[in-house]
């Protein structure tokens, strides 16, 4: 840690993984669902546990975005976070604003939550993700100007390289991209055209800058390859990311009202849009094959590797599956598409911000650049149970969603949505049982953060040579 | 990459491609506003429908079912629920009201929501001004 106020990241990698924890409590609970279906009823309904799971997603990985930028930014600035107070504060209240927004979606039932919190006045509520309460909404918003501001500072009046422009490109697009989230007109069409320009043009879009220059600040320090080249990549793959992505956008724009030439368009740019996932994988790949130097932290290195696989089979090759558009008449809103999602978002930004944890907190918890070798051996170990496990959730959900679209879609004699979710219960079970590996790699991570520091110093830079 | 691309030809790309891909974005986005009218259905929005589509959101009834083909997978598609419920209105609501408090041992059951007569009335209609919207003919068959 080479500035002071790189400190404040710590916190909000903690609350990150608590998060984290709760997002896959909650995921196992809907997967039983899917089979015991009165599982929990009435207390937790499905609507409520769905929307606690993709709820905790989004809040930890903000959490990890901005502990990630708080530690990488003064470091590319060269100087002091422009204020720690600040960023300590905002801290504490999104934690506070998210918990108790987790708390009223589980104890109050969701018209009565509408109702406490004003709904009425400005509806933004019960949309897909963005379930948030009005109240919880305008919160985000205040912390993430807050947050901006701070970052901003600190990179316009620091040193200024392409990793901390590019993030704060992306997180900038992050926030005011949000602020669709407030637009919610009666006319349905727009409702849902507009409310991709925060889903779609978050995930597909803005997040992908702020991936990258996480990446890139990672490779930078591990591998000690040239900054110069690591940027001339990064460039490359945020450009093929807003080419394809941006017009992307139509792959959402087939069936929803919005005119028929989106599903050209769509077709077209959406199916290149695993291009900037294919170079991050060769980007990263590379860089690892380039290094000129061998960091203490491989587990940092094998987060990092993972990332690029992962984004690239998840976000490209899953998305692909089912992005042209005569191929998404008969699999969008399958189960097709909850496989999709699940890898895409593990292997995009809950690896990023697990790769992000991974070479900071060694720095942030003992001052040393790597966790005692007992430690990373337990993240591998976690790391192997965790991408395992979600890639058989991905071909579990895969295999339900084919059968799914021939039974009620495509069959001569299609059948009813209920008839067919209890003809492939078989694989919502194996579903629900790799969901339980996935539990236990998460176990297994956490178990890593209490190896004993003693053991450190030990793992010198050149020990590991021999991998090379 | 080899030497003879730069980092600022990079950068160009990047800069010159988001941009242009942005502008047309833009207008693609207003061209679409500009031609919805014709196929967005609303001349069917009355007051009903606005309170409706409110009924819909501050139940989160997308936390399970999907319109459209969007929201939850755990529910039957509701796009399309009016014709495969043979445009019966009244069947629609008496499903919704009809739900056990306390579900159906081992299978999936939809909440009772304790809707009010009109707020009954107005999901119905909201769910009728869905289904007339032209949305490319999807879903392929009335089984959503």
């Amino acid at each position: 840690m080479k500035f002071q106020s790189q400190a404040v990241a710590k916190p909000y990698f903690y609350a990150a993984i608590g998060l984290f924890v709760g997002q896959i409590l909650f995921g196992l609970i809907l997967g039983m669902q899917y089979v015991v279906g009165d599982f929990l009823f009435p207390e937790i309904p499905f609507n409520v546990a769905r929307m606690v799971h993709t709820n905790l997603l989004i809040v930890w990985l903000l959490f990890g975005f901005m502990g990630a930028s708080y530690y990488l930014v003064p470091e590319e600035s060269e100087r002091e976070l422009f204020s720690p107070k600040l960023a300590l504060a905002l801290f504490w209240i999104f934690l506070v604003a998210g918990a108790l927004t987790i708390v009223g979606y589980l104890l109050v039932p969701y018209a009565s939550l509408a109702k406490m919190t004003g709904n009425d006045l400005l509806p933004t509520m019960g949309r897909e993700f963005l379930e948030q309460p009005t109240i919880t909404k305008l919160g985000i918003v205040v912390v993430a100007l807050g947050f901006l501001y701070n970052v901003g500072m600190t990179v316009l009046t620091g040193r200024k390289t392409v990793v901390n422009i590019v993030l704060l490109t992306g997180l900038t697009g992050l926030a005011v991209l949000f602020l669709f989230s407030f637009y919610n007109p009666v006319n349905l069409v727009l409702d849902k055209m507009f409310w991709w320009w925060v889903v779609h043009l978050w995930v597909e879009g803005v997040w992908e800058l702020i991936l990258g220059s996480i990446l890139a600040f990672v490779l930078i320090k591990t591998t000690g390859v040239d900054r110069e080249v690591i940027e001339k990549w990064l460039y490359v793959i945020i450009a093929m990311t807003l080419i394809t992505g941006i017009i992307g956008t139509g792959h959402h724009y087939y069936w929803i009202g919005t005119p028929e030439y989106w599903q050209w368009l769509g077709s077209i740019f959406s199916a290149l849009e695993p291009i900037p996932f294919f170079m991050m994988t060769v980007f990263a790949f590379n860089m690892v094959n380039k290094r000129r130097k061998q960091h203490p932290n491989k587990a940092a290195v094998l987060w990092a590797l993972g990332t690029a696989v992962m984004a690239f089979l998840g976000a490209g090759v899953w998305g692909f599956l089912h992005t042209l558009a005569p191929v998404n008449f008969y699999t969008h809103g399958s189960q097709i598409t909850a496989a999709h999602g699940h890898m895409a978002f593990y292997g995009a930004y809950v690896l990023i911000v697990l790769t992000m944890i991974s070479y900071a907190m060694p720095y942030l918890r003992y001052g040393q650049s790597a966790a005692p070798a007992r430690a990373q051996v337990l993240e591998m170990w976690s790391f192997w149970l965790m991408t395992v496990a979600i890639t058989f959730i991905t071909l579990f959900l895969t295999a339900a969603g084919i059968l799914q679209v021939w039974l009620q879609r495509a069959s001569d004699n299609p059948m009813p949505f209920m008839v067919v979710q209890e003809k492939i219960a078989l694989f919502y079970w194996l579903r629900e049982i790799a969901g339980l590996v996935f539990f236990v790699g998460l176990v297994v991570y956490l178990a890593s953060f209490f190896v004993k520091s003693e053991e450190t110093a030990t793992v010198g830079e050149n020990e590991s040579a021999a991998t090379a | 990459m080899s030497e003879t691309f730069t980092k600022s030809m990079a950068r160009n790309i990047y800069l010159g491609g988001s941009t242009f891909f942005l502008l047309l974005f833009l207008a693609l986005s207003f061209d679409t506003v500009s031609v919805l009218p014709e196929r967005d259905n609303r001349q069917a929005i009355t007051p009903q429908v606005a309170l409706g589509k409110k009924v819909w959101e501050d139940n989160n009834c997308i936390g399970c079912h999907t319109l459209m083909g969007e929201g939850a997978y755990f529910a039957p598609e509701l796009a399309n629920v009016y014709d495969r419920f043979d445009k019966n209105k009244v069947a629609i609501k008496a499903f919704i009201a009809s739900r056990p408090v306390d579900g159906i041992p081992g299978r999936r059951s939809m909440p009772q929501f304790n809707l009010s007569e009109e707020e009954l009335d107005a999901v119905a209609e909201f769910l009728i001004y869905t289904s007339q919207i032209n949305d490319a003919n999807w879903p392929p068959n009335i089984q959503g």
